[in-house]
């Protein structure tokens, strides 16, 4: 009952006229950014987050849990308008969604995305106030030693599990901790990596390598590839749907928000195996399958539900533990350490008000998401048509603009310049963004808890196992491993003994 | 932001694509992550061996195993490159494979760039953010000068006056000072 009251409280400041002033402005930013095309939510979430560096952090927030819910919305509309998904998790609702649009029904297209989103942002806020005070009730009782060892799963996870190629997402991650650990060391105080450059010992901030690898890197290869024919946009009415689509509608909205959230929720979790579940469920469970590859509408409305309930579930881990499993949750935790708070356990102690204001405000800023997106998307849909120069002229100047907001030092331009030409690299070698993003923010941290797991143990490596959890996890990460051993060894002799 | 469909594993992409040959240009990854592995271990090397009673690993260890982490990395992507192994470029909506890199595109827009990072404190963000607009959208094909610096103005005023005024965001004013 308590945190209901901490939840009634959040609603209150969130209702005040300044702040729900903010909601607004951030849902119609985020939603203008993220329709942007090639623009995904990790992207209009990083190159949007300097703007709230002059506010408090409550207000800052509230800001930016409507960019965060806006810029979801504006990814899909792209992907159902031009069929090319922002980000891998809207790769599912581009498949039925853009064969919709061209078969004329894109106002139903976009009307069951909204809805549905809507739907499942709801339930999954819901259960993120559910479950997150007992993971955090849990997490307390972690040690170091289990950190590491959930922050090693991390690496795993972004790297192998999720990712297309072991070795490339390997690279990136390695890149991702060398980056990470760049600047002078927390515990002894020695600079690293810093050759010598004094702007550098404060280490290069996650906003700045979060706007370098998807903002600058993204326009520079798109620029160095540039279509020059524009693709062609579908034109679209105010979206609605008839009594038949609701019907059709209502049932993978709740699936897909059942797939979503637990896969979002978890420390290895993510958006692609939800979003993609949910599609061959809804397949499956139709009515119409004849309907299914020429723009089904159960296609796009458990997708879409799916990938919403799971970015609410990636609160639950970024909030409560401090791990951030998707690219959109890394850059808010980047948010968070800008003001100096550290997600965690202890967060829903330390800063009770700003947690619940954050999550009183996704509820807002999804309803405000719903009430502006169905009038409004025609307007949006119009975004799509930008001249390609302006857009990614525009990308690259407020790219510029943030990262020099955020130590106000011109040298952080050139480092962005850097970044942004590994970004490029990253993107013609194939080599996948996520894990470098998720190295950054998590190196420094899992060398903290390694070092202190080993002071308790006095550097005896025994240390770094200790505690229930830190079994638990060293055995996944055996088991993740070793799979594609199995597979190749048992699995496929099986297969084709029987074959 | 990865593209989703790229090649499972080092062994599925001899079975999907075998016909295009090596991608040799990845021999220079592992070159670039080789030399950035050893400079990891040199500079690690030259940090001081402190270890304490609070902190026995001391901030060597670190960084001279993510070192030898990146030489290895390196040694192994430049064995599953010889065995045909390549990533897939990232595709998107404006984005055309089939044509070659446009480095003069990309020389232009680093140019702007870097014109920004040097001129930001001493003109003031208004003016080098003008340019960078200006300049970008020059080197991306754009030929409307005129109508390009109005938009370029336009848009570094408003984000001077809603960001460094309106909201307090660290934008330098530069020479205009006092002016704007």
């Amino acid at each position: 009952m308590d945190n209901l009251n901490n939840l009634m409280q959040g609603f209150a400041d969130v209702v005040a006229p300044m702040n729900l002033l903010l909601a607004l402005i951030g849902v119609v930013i985020g939603t203008a950014v993220g329709v942007l095309p090639g623009i995904g939510p990790a992207m209009t979430v990083a190159l949007l987050l300097p703007i709230t560096y002059g506010m408090e952090p409550v207000q800052a927030f509230i800001m930016f849990a409507g960019i965060f819910y806006g810029g979801m919305y504006g990814g899909s509309t792209t992907s159902i308008l031009l069929n090319t998904p922002g980000e891998s998790s809207s790769v599912v609702t581009a498949i039925e969604g853009n064969k919709m649009a061209k078969a004329g029904r894109a106002a139903q297209a976009l009307a069951t995305a909204a809805i549905g989103s809507f739907v499942a942002g709801t339930i999954g806020t819901l259960l993120l106030v559910l479950v997150t005070p007992f993971v955090v009730d849990f997490a307390v009782s972690l040690g170091a030693p289990d950190y590491f060892a959930l922050m090693l799963l991390s690496f795993i996870a972004v790297t192998s599990v999720l990712g297309s190629s072991r070795i490339r997402g390997l690279i990136s991650l390695l890149l991702g901790l060398t980056i990470g650990l760049v600047g002078i060391d927390a515990v002894s105080g020695q600079q690293r990596l810093t050759l010598g450059i004094p702007q550098l010992a404060d280490g290069i901030d996650v906003v700045v390598v979060a706007v370098g690898i998807f903002a600058v890197g993204e326009a520079l290869w798109v620029a160095a590839h540039l279509r020059r024919r524009p693709a062609e946009i579908i034109p679209v009415g105010r979206p609605w749907m008839g009594a038949k689509d609701w019907k059709r509608s209502w049932k993978p909205w709740l699936r897909g928000t059942a797939y979503g959230f637990p896969f979002g929720a978890l420390p290895a979790g993510g958006a692609e195996i939800p979003t993609f579940l949910s599609y061959t469920t809804e397949k499956r469970l139709t009515k119409h399958p004849e309907e299914f590859g020429k723009g089904a509408i159960e296609g796009v409305a458990g997708p879409e539900a799916a990938n919403n309930a799971s970015a609410a579930g990636t609160l639950v881990p970024m909030l409560a533990l401090g791990l951030p499993t998707n690219a959109t949750a890394a850059v808010m935790l980047a948010a968070f350490q800008s003001y100096g708070i550290q997600p965690g356990p202890l967060l829903f102690d330390r800063e009770a008000s700003l947690v619940w204001v954050l999550i009183a405000s996704l509820f807002v800023g999804n309803l405000l998401l719903l009430l502006l997106n169905l009038p409004l998307a025609p307007a949006w849909a119009k975004l799509l048509r930008i001249p390609r120069p302006y857009l990614y002229a525009g990308i690259l100047f407020f790219a510029s603009m943030g990262a020099y907001a955020v130590n106000a030092q011109p040298l952080d331009l050139f480092v962005l310049l850097v970044l942004g030409l590994l970004g490029f690299a990253m993107r013609r070698f194939g080599l996948p963004v996520l894990p470098l993003i998720v190295g950054v923010i998590l190196g420094p941290r899992a060398e903290l808890q390694g070092r202190r797991s080993l002071q308790l143990s006095g550097g005896d490596l025994s240390g770094l196992v200790g505690g229930p959890v830190s079994y638990a996890v060293y055995t996944t990460i055996v088991l993740a491993l070793l799979w594609p051993l199995v597979r190749r060894f048992v699995v496929r002799p099986l297969r084709e003994r029987s074959a | 932001m990865s593209s989703p469909s790229s090649p499972t594993d080092e062994e599925s992409v001899q079975d999907t694509r075998p016909p295009e040959g090596k991608d040799r240009a990845q021999y220079g990854v592992c070159a670039f992550l080789a030399l950035l592995g050893t400079a990891v271990i040199v500079d690690g090397l030259g940090i001081p061996h402190i270890t304490s009673g609070t902190d026995p690993v001391g901030p060597r260890a670190v960084p001279l195993i993510l070192g030898v982490l990146l030489v290895v990395i390196a040694a192994l992507y430049a064995v599953d490159v010889a065995r045909g192994g390549r990533g897939e470029p990232e595709a998107g909506e404006d984005v055309d494979l089939t044509q070659g890199s446009d480095w003069r595109t990309v020389l232009l827009l680093i140019g702007a760039f870097v014109v920004n990072a040097v001129l930001i404190e001493r003109l003031g963000w208004v003016i080098s953010g003008s340019l960078l607009f200006w300049g970008t959208a020059f080197a991306l094909g754009n030929r409307h000068y005129v109508r390009n610096l109005l938009i370029a103005v336009t848009l570094s005023l408003t984000t001077f006056y809603a960001f460094a005024i309106g909201l307090g965001v660290n934008l330098p004013a530069g020479v205009l000072q006092g002016i704007l």
